[in-house]
């Protein structure tokens, strides 16, 4: 009896003292949390992303697949005892785990031989800095019935987790967790779903999906514009979305994309960074010159997709990168736009309620 | 679904379900229920009106039905000149409502037992089979019961292999499986019918355990596999056999995957989906629910994950006592991501799942409440969602969480929290102020359990927490002084209202006992803008609980004292005499004014020249406890009571001396406990006026 009573009071006690040390990851996250709230929550001034010594490790040809893909964005909590040396396991469980679920009311076996294959494998490069960990790409591929085509599979769905200069979110985690905030799929829904049932039931993490509010979406179009091309593909767009019954309205706004990069240049003072005041000026003068011509204000209305050269972005947490797969020139764009998102990932939670706030 | 329907629902579901707790006596008052109805007469309806009419009324449907129940047990009726236009009727009856509603358990077991009886022919069999559509659930002993028709040989192939597909089809409903299981021979044997032999493969695979499986079997499947070929279902039941008992089978079996059986479920598909409808309550599709894009997801259940602890009690022990930060890292990344995902008012326009969202925030309350600690999930969540919350929504939930927001320091949580608290607070309602109030009561009890626990773990002393119990204690004179901030300013826009001055009344309760109840050195008392409304409510109770308040302070006040002399030694947390003299001050005003008659002099001091202005002739007189406004109407019925011959010279003033005495009595005995308490503590009887 003593000796449990002391045990207990040691534990009782101990946190107290936590509270006032913020010892533990926990506590840390508390403090963090705090931070952001209490603060102004997003940066004034984000840098522009140089391509660090980091990007040379990338595989080209891994990335080159992560091209000219709609990519569905969602938010995703620490995994919980995952580790890297054990992929090739986890691709044989989630392999059984899809089976499974496709033929509902059969038992299978793990490491059965199924007519679908799931590969892991790292995304070596894809990362902000050398403590966040490597991003990691999972495919479920389709395994042909004719021995002779078995090397070509078809690949079904792909979907990536990254995490990319995640340093306060690493500092919150135990050593148990693993940090991989954005996870990125493309293919069909109902295998995003099951993948990430088997990730939330293995991992016991939490998948949510991300939207991209206006705010953030500002920023990427400055962002994109200032990326200088040799050649342009598309028009600088944007669409505004006016909640009206019994329909929307939409309204939709093209710009060639030397003008946006003029007007961009106009207003970019600081180099190697992008200030707030010029991500505001840029958008208020393009509000200010549709006003003239058409005697609305776009400020009241709502942003809800960017597309440019470079990229297109959608409110509703897709992106895709529009750059060419045979300019590898100009490759480091990609990577920016992939690394520039997961700059915003980072705030993922700040942006989300600060949107809230400004809505 | 129409919420008739549902309740409809609902009803044969408990229906079913007291029925199967205590079968055969049940199925006899069915039955008698039955006999009630003339069947004449019915049949004569059943003639009239046309089949559509069943649909209409669910009463008139539930009896037609035990009609065509009772019919069919009969068996068929040979001398009526229309007997297929009856038995059509009849049959139809039965397929409606099983498509509707399903049947109940005796239904089923009445109508397996015609079809397989061979009463009727084989088409009436078929239909029968194919409405055989529990509203939840099949009893094992139907099953049994029908499988022994099958050895009677009363029915064709066709209606067996039909009533075994259908066994495939509602397997998961049959309510027990150790009798059927039982039966496994029997089934194996069935194997040898090559029209079977498919369909009671598919049965034997789900009815499989590991003692089923015998060399005997083994040997007959190999040869039955001999006989007819590579055949699938043979196939999925061998390696089936296998993965139980790897050792007795030695032919290797393909891996790879195909469909092994025919889809036996076919026939009753939507049938089935809607059983499990009515079996789970939400419709069965989490999948395509969990990651579906921005789409709204209500908490339907909570997942297999860390969030499950919430609902069992045994886990959330559990995980109190285990001290594993990983554990607590888990709960709290769902939990975290859980409440910002369903949280209502960040989704604009969807107020649907707001009672969703309610049940859920309870379900978090009832946790914290179990472990009698907040979760830091939930306080991230309230720093969030507190700014842009309503005030409205989830109301009591919320607040709830606001009282398990962990012990902390104030100032930091302050600008997080209360400040958005207090805009709130000022610009709703009266009952809104309350409910804040009252959950920073439960916030302020909460603090002071877990400060009063930790403290007396060790000598204060001695303790590294020496310097942060001062902390503490000063975050909970922050919490204190912010309440009565609040308080004093609602006292001003609510003009004084007694409603509210009991909420503010009750949280002075618990501070007033803070250094004796929790052995905590603190004695906050309550600023004047409290105090001397309450002391001059028109109210009774506000009055009777300020004097209780009085008396605690006194109490606390003085056992602090007396353990200063005790100890003799100068600790941190001697109370400034600045709390005495508070203390002394308000206790001067109230008795001067309820007692010695003698009030604005000291404590609350008026110019005599503005008093004489107001042009009260005795001002002296009318706070005391015979004339002060709370308490009048006591005088005047205790002067009624006592003396009812005075009835018209009702005399307020002849209650002194040993009337006021008696007066006191009578106050004491219409409940005024807390008056009672105040005055033997801190009036000497020596001094009645």
């Amino acid at each position: 009896m003593d000796s449990y009573e002391s045990t207990h009071q040691h534990i009782a006690s101990s946190r107290l003292k936590d509270y006032f040390i913020g010892a533990t990851p926990l506590q840390k996250r508390l403090e963090s949390v705090r931070k952001q709230t209490s603060f102004v929550p997003t940066p004034p001034r984000r840098k522009i992303p140089q391509c660090s010594q980091l990007q040379e490790d990338n595989d080209p040809q891994k990335v080159a697949f992560l091209l000219h893909k709609q990519w569905t964005l969602y938010s995703l909590t620490p995994l919980y005892k995952f580790s890297y040396t054990n992929l090739k396991e986890y691709a044989s469980l989630l392999s059984a785990f899809i089976a499974a679920e496709k033929q509902k009311g059969l038992a299978v076996e793990v490491g059965e031989d199924f007519n679908i294959k799931v590969t892991f494998s790292t995304l070596l490069g894809m990362k902000g800095t050398q403590r966040d960990p490597e991003a990691f790409l999972v495919q479920i591929l389709s395994k042909s019935q004719l021995p002779s085509e078995n090397r070509e599979h078809k690949v079904l769905w792909t979907g990536w987790f990254c995490c990319i200069f995640g340093d306060s979110l690493l500092e919150t985690v135990s050593e148990d967790f693993t940090c991989v905030p954005l996870f990125l799929a493309n293919g069909a829904e109902t295998n995003t779903a099951i993948v990430g049932t088997w990730f939330q039931k293995t991992f016991d993490c939490y998948f949510s999906p991300l939207a991209i509010n206006a705010f953030n979406l500002s920023w990427m179009a400055a962002m994109w514009t200032a990326c200088k091309m040799d050649q342009y593909m598309a028009a600088t767009e944007f669409l505004w979305s006016v909640p009206c019954s019994p329909q929307s309205l939409d309204i939709s706004y093209a710009i060639h994309p030397e003008d946006a990069k003029a007007l961009w240049d106009s207003v970019h003072k600081t180099p190697g960074e992008v200030t707030q005041e010029e991500v505001d000026l840029f958008m208020d003068c393009l509000y200010s010159h549709f006003h003239r011509h058409f005697k609305i204000h776009l400020s009241a209305t709502r942003l809800v997709r960017v597309s440019t050269s470079v990229a297109s972005a959608h409110t509703d947490g897709k992106i895709k990168v529009s750059l060419n797969k045979s300019s590898y020139v100009i490759f480091p764009y990609c990577y920016i736009v992939f690394k520039m998102y997961g700059i915003c990932i980072f705030h993922i939670e700040e942006a989300q309620w600060n949107a809230n706030l400004r809505q | 679904m129409s919420p008739q329907k549902r309740v409809k629902n609902s009803q044969v579901q408990k229906r079913t379900s007291q029925v199967s707790g205590n079968y055969p006596t049940n199925l006899l008052a069915w039955e008698e229920k039955e006999d009630l109805n003339d069947s004449k007469y019915s049949l004569k309806r059943g003639q009239n009106n046309p089949v559509e009419d069943y649909g209409h009324a669910d009463d008139q449907a539930e009896d037609a039905l035990q009609i065509a129940v009772r019919y069919f047990e009969k068996g068929p009726v040979k001398t009526s000149q229309n007997k297929d236009k009856i038995l059509e009727e009849h049959l139809k009856t039965v397929e409606n409502v099983a498509l509707k509603n399903g049947l109940a358990p005796e239904g089923i077991d009445i109508l397996l037992n015609v079809a397989l009886s061979g009463k009727f022919g084989s088409a009436v069999n078929t239909r029968i089979l194919k409405c055989m559509i529990p509203t939840t659930l099949i009893s094992e002993h139907s099953v049994v019961k029908a499988v022994s028709w099958l050895c009677v040989g009363k029915c064709s192939g066709s209606t067996k292999v039909l009533f075994y597909r259908w066994l495939v089809a509602m397997f998961d409903f049959i309510d027990h499986k150790e009798e059927i299981n039982l039966l496994y021979g029997f089934f194996f044997a069935s194997l040898q019918d090559d029209a079977l032999c498919p369909y009671a493969c598919h049965l034997l695979y789900l009815l499989t355990k590991k003692e089923n499986v015998k060399p005997f079997r083994v040997r007959k499947l190999l040869d039955l596999q001999a006989k007819m070929g590579m055949q699938p279902h043979l196939q999925a039941l061998l390696s089936l056999y296998k993965f139980f008992a790897p050792t007795l089978i030695s032919v290797s079996l393909p891996t790879r995957k195909k469909i092994y059986f025919k889809n036996s479920e076919n026939l009753w598909k939507t049938a089935l989906l809607a059983v499990r409808q009515r079996n789970q309550g939400p419709p069965p599709e989490p999948l395509k629910l969990m990651l579906g894009p921005a789409k709204v997801r209500p908490v339907k259940r909570l997942p297999s994950q860390m969030g499950a602890v919430l609902n069992n009690s045994l886990l959330l022990h559990y995980i109190n006592c285990v001290k594993d930060e990983s554990i607590l890292l888990r709960l709290y990344h769902w939990l975290s991501q859980t409440l910002q995902e369903e949280c209502i008012w960040y989704k604009v326009n969807n107020f649907e799942h707001e009672k969703e969202f309610a049940n859920f925030l309870a379900t978090v309350n009832r946790a914290q409440c179990f472990l009698q600690e907040g979760f830091y999930s939930c306080e991230t969540f309230l720093y969030k969602s507190l700014p842009l919350w309503d005030g409205f929504c989830c109301r009591s939930q919320f607040l709830q969480l606001v009282s398990w927001i962990p012990f902390n320091s104030f100032s930091e949580v302050k600008p997080l929290v209360f400040d958005h608290l207090a805009q709130l607070f000022f610009t709703s309602t009266i009952y809104f102020k309350s409910s804040v109030l009252q959950s920073l009561k439960e916030l302020l009890q909460n603090w002071l359990l877990w400060l009063s626990v930790d403290i007396h773990m060790k000598p204060v002393m001695n303790s590294p927490l020496e310097t942060t119990l001062g902390g503490s204690m000063n975050s909970v004179s922050e919490l204190i002084h912010y309440v009565g901030w609040l308080s004093t300013t609602a006292l001003r826009l609510e003009s004084n209202s007694t409603f509210l001055l009991h909420f503010i009344l009750d949280f002075y309760e618990k501070v007033c006992d803070i250094y004796i109840n929790y052995n905590l050195p603190l004695v906050v008392l309550f600023p004047p803008g409290i105090f001397y409304p309450a002391l001059l409510s028109l109210d009774s109770s506000i009055l009777n609980q300020l004097c209780y308040i009085m008396h605690r302070y006194r109490k606390n006040l003085t056992a602090a004292k007396k353990n200063e002399l005790v100890q003799k030694t100068k600790s941190e947390f001697n109370f400034s005499s600045k709390t005495y003299q508070e203390f002394n001050h308000y206790l001067t005003a109230m008795v001067g004014c309820l007692w010695t008659s003698k009030p604005f002099q000291k404590g609350f001091y008026i110019d005599p020249d503005v008093l004489e202005k107001t042009g009260v002739a005795e001002y002296k007189n009318s706070l005391n406890l015979v004339h002060h406004p709370a308490l009048l109407s006591y005088a005047v019925s205790f002067l009624l009571q006592e003396w009812p011959e005075e009835r018209t010279t009702v005399n307020m003033r002849s209650i002194r001396g040993k009337k006021w005495n008696w007066y006191l009595d009578y106050l004491f005995s219409e409940g005024l406990q807390g008056l009672k308490l105040f005055i033997r503590s801190s009036i000497h009887h020596s001094s009645v006026p």
